[in-house]
């Protein structure tokens, strides 16, 4: 009785996404979303929060990118975008190379076949009323999948993820801990059988003994199904340790994006340094002094001319203000981009590096 | 085992049969937990009783509630061969009160229900889709609130006419209003919740959203105040009736009864107030049974 079924895909689809690294699963290319404000900002015509503005970026398949950044910088709404809860208003969202709708698109229900997600909000992402099993097999019963096949499969992901049916399928969410709904969150999305799972913030509402659990499930399961992940979450240290790729947002914008060690380490943009350094360290005498970044968020609204992070910027130059810096290559690291005038040869920033010097950078952006 | 995270120690020693175990759904727990419930059984008690004599009142009650006798009339309770007494035209209280939850049930059901129905529909409608559909839904609904219930009751059954069916629709109309907006503020607050941003993810069509998860959600305050509404809507009945615009004696009405006892309070007190203690006991049970119903359709203990 030991062979319990495992909720994969046949065995295929698995190997395919998992041997063949490198190849991108999604490719996101200058996808946009403004939402528009009631009554305007006070002046004429209508305002727009500019939530996510020209992002690009590809995720390849089996690989985990991590998103980072401040609440409000878009992080939320990129995932909403990606799984079509919210329509873009511009932009291009490919999965496997095809887009959702058009002629020769897949349809909304394919893509929710292949791309699923894990809410952040334990509590709210449940619904109060439905048993754990109920709520485990409510897409699959929606998909057209006979209730008591449901229910089966329900079970199944349910003991995937470590809850025991025999004691969780009939329980209500407030008979569960905090970390046990995430459980059953993942769960919700692996029924589907997702090839690429979005977790928006998924265990940052878990304390840290909790959260560490969830962190190595997810991990199991990546290897186990071969899934793609892209994870996004303000804990640097959590991206860091669950990323291959790391992706950093500003005011809805990447203003890095590379290997999650090379970002780490040799941070590019100013305000992914200072991001870096605003981790706390485990050694009392390396305690912060400063904020590495002083102020608020601008307003999305209107947000900043030229790079949109020169108000907070400790090199900023007036160049900065003039024109919008764009993700570039900077350093040896070909997959390793930045959005910083301060590291393009004779982009007119005072720090920017001399035209064949590609490593400028490597002592930290202080170049001589 | 198999699974990733197994918890600590758990032996899989009693294999699950995943079909044989009792699983419950939401309404089959929430039938259960009513089921339990003393209050609400012994209120579901007293309805059915009273209902089920109003449905067979030809065959049960002792005399025929249209024939008067000037010599019987206003006899006190348990007078020989009249044991709730007679009224002022000396017609046995008993078979009038039976006959006049006839009519009286179904103006308190029967609007109710209707109501129910289209203001559910309309407020999840106005809730779920938001926006322009929400604003028309809601602004329609806040014209008809514009009017007091009565005045609206009234004014309704006015232009159309007297009459049985009229007052039904009448009420119907009245209380659609009210119920949309209940509807329509539970299913904007569970609209808001991520559980339907996940279904919507899962790939779940808009209606099967809405039933499997917002009418969960939503059905729990829409039926407990519909149903607080009952009582209301049976004593409505009777104040159309009583202006004439609603049934017309000699028809049984619990409400028209007590309107034509009313002159006689000072001569026969318990008889007049017998009505109005069928309408009070009918709201009572209607109120405490809609209570644990709530009660039963929350799972938080």
């Amino acid at each position: 009785m030991n062979a319990t079924p495992a909720p994969v895909d046949p065995p295929g689809t698995v190997a395919t996404d998992a041997a063949a690294g490198g190849r991108p699963i999604l490719r996101v290319s200058e996808l946009r979303k403004y939402f528009r404000l009631r009554g305007g900002s006070g002046g004429v015509g209508p305002a727009y929060v500019q939530a996510v503005d020209d992002i690009s970026f590809t995720v390849a398949k089996g690989e985990t990118l991590g998103v980072v950044g401040e609440s409000g910088c878009g992080k939320s709404t990129t995932a909403r975008l990606l799984m079509r809860l919210i329509e873009p208003d511009d932009g291009e969202i490919l999965l496997d190379g095809r887009d959702v709708g058009g002629r020769d698109g897949m349809s909304l229900r394919t893509l929710r076949h292949n791309v699923q997600m894990v809410f952040q909000d334990s509590y709210s992402s449940l619904n109060p009323r439905h048993t754990m099993a109920e709520e485990v097999g409510f897409g699959l019963t929606a998909q057209g999948v006979k209730r008591a096949e449901a229910r089966r499969r329900a079970n199944e992901v349910l003991e995937f993820v470590g809850l025991e049916p025999a004691i969780f399928a009939d329980r209500y969410p407030h008979e569960l801990s905090g970390g046990q709904r995430q459980r059953v969150n993942v769960a919700r999305a692996l029924a589907l059988n997702p090839r690429l799972l979005l977790l928006d913030e998924a265990v940052s509402s878990l304390d840290k003994s909790v959260e560490a659990q969830v962190l190595n499930l997810l991990i199991e399961i990546k290897e186990r199904l071969g899934l793609t992940y892209v994870f996004i979450s303000h804990d640097l240290n959590v991206v860091r340790f669950i990323s291959d790729r790391v992706l950093v947002m500003y005011l809805g914008k990447v203003v890095e994006i590379g290997p999650v060690e090379k970002v780490y380490g040799n941070p590019g943009h100013p305000y992914t340094r200072a991001l870096i350094a605003s981790r706390l360290s485990m050694d009392p005498r390396r305690r912060l002094d400063a904020a590495p970044v002083a102020g608020d968020l601008p307003s999305p609204i209107n947000p900043p001319s030229g790079c949109r992070f020169r108000t907070r910027c400790p090199i900023a130059e007036p160049v900065c203000g003039s024109r919008e810096p764009l993700l570039d290559r900077f350093g040896a690291e070909p997959a390793h981009l930045a959005a910083c005038h301060a590291l393009v040869p004779g982009s007119g920033h005072g720090q920017a590096p001399d035209r064949e010097a590609g490593s400028a950078l490597e002592t930290g952006g202080n170049p001589p | 085992m198999n699974t990733p995270a197994t918890h600590a120690g758990e032996a899989p020693a009693r294999a699950v049969e995943p079909n044989k175990r009792i699983q419950r759904t939401y309404w089959q727990a929430a039938r259960r937990r009513l089921l339990h419930d003393p209050v609400s059984m012994g209120c579901l008690g007293i309805l059915s009783l009273i209902i089920t004599a109003a449905i067979l009142a030809p065959w049960i009650t002792p005399y025929d509630p249209y024939t008067s006798s000037i010599v019987n009339r206003l006899k006190p309770i348990l007078a020989p061969g009249f044991v709730l007494g007679t009224d002022e035209l000396g017609r046995d209280m008993l078979t009038r009160l039976i006959y006049g939850g006839r009519i009286s049930l179904l103006m308190g059901l029967l609007p109710i229900f209707i109501a129910t129905l289209a203001g559910s529909i309309l407020g999840i409608v106005a809730g779920y889709f938001g926006g322009k559909t929400n604003m028309v839904i809601m602004r329609v609904a806040d014209i008809f609130f514009a009017f007091p219930s009565v005045l609206l009751a009234v004014g309704l059954a006015g232009a159309l006419g007297a009459g049985v069916v009229n007052v039904l629709i009448s009420l119907s109309l009245v209380f659609i209003p009210p119920i949309t907006r209940v509807a329509e503020a539970a299913t904007t607050q569970i609209r808001a919740q991520d559980f339907v941003e996940a279904a919507r993810a899962t790939g779940a069509s808009a209606p099967r959203i809405i039933v499997g998860h917002v009418l969960t959600n939503v059905s729990s305050p829409i039926l407990t105040y519909s149903s607080s509404l009952i009582g209301l809507s049976i004593v409505l009945a009777s104040g159309l009736s009583f202006l004439g615009l609603g049934i017309s004696p000699p028809l049984a009405d619990w409400g028209l009864m007590l309107n034509t006892l009313r002159q006689s309070i000072f001569l026969a007190p318990v008889n007049a107030v017998l009505p109005g203690a069928m309408i009070l006991i009918a709201s009572v049970c209607f109120n405490l049974l809609s209570d644990g119903l709530r009660a039963a359709m929350d799972v938080k203990p």
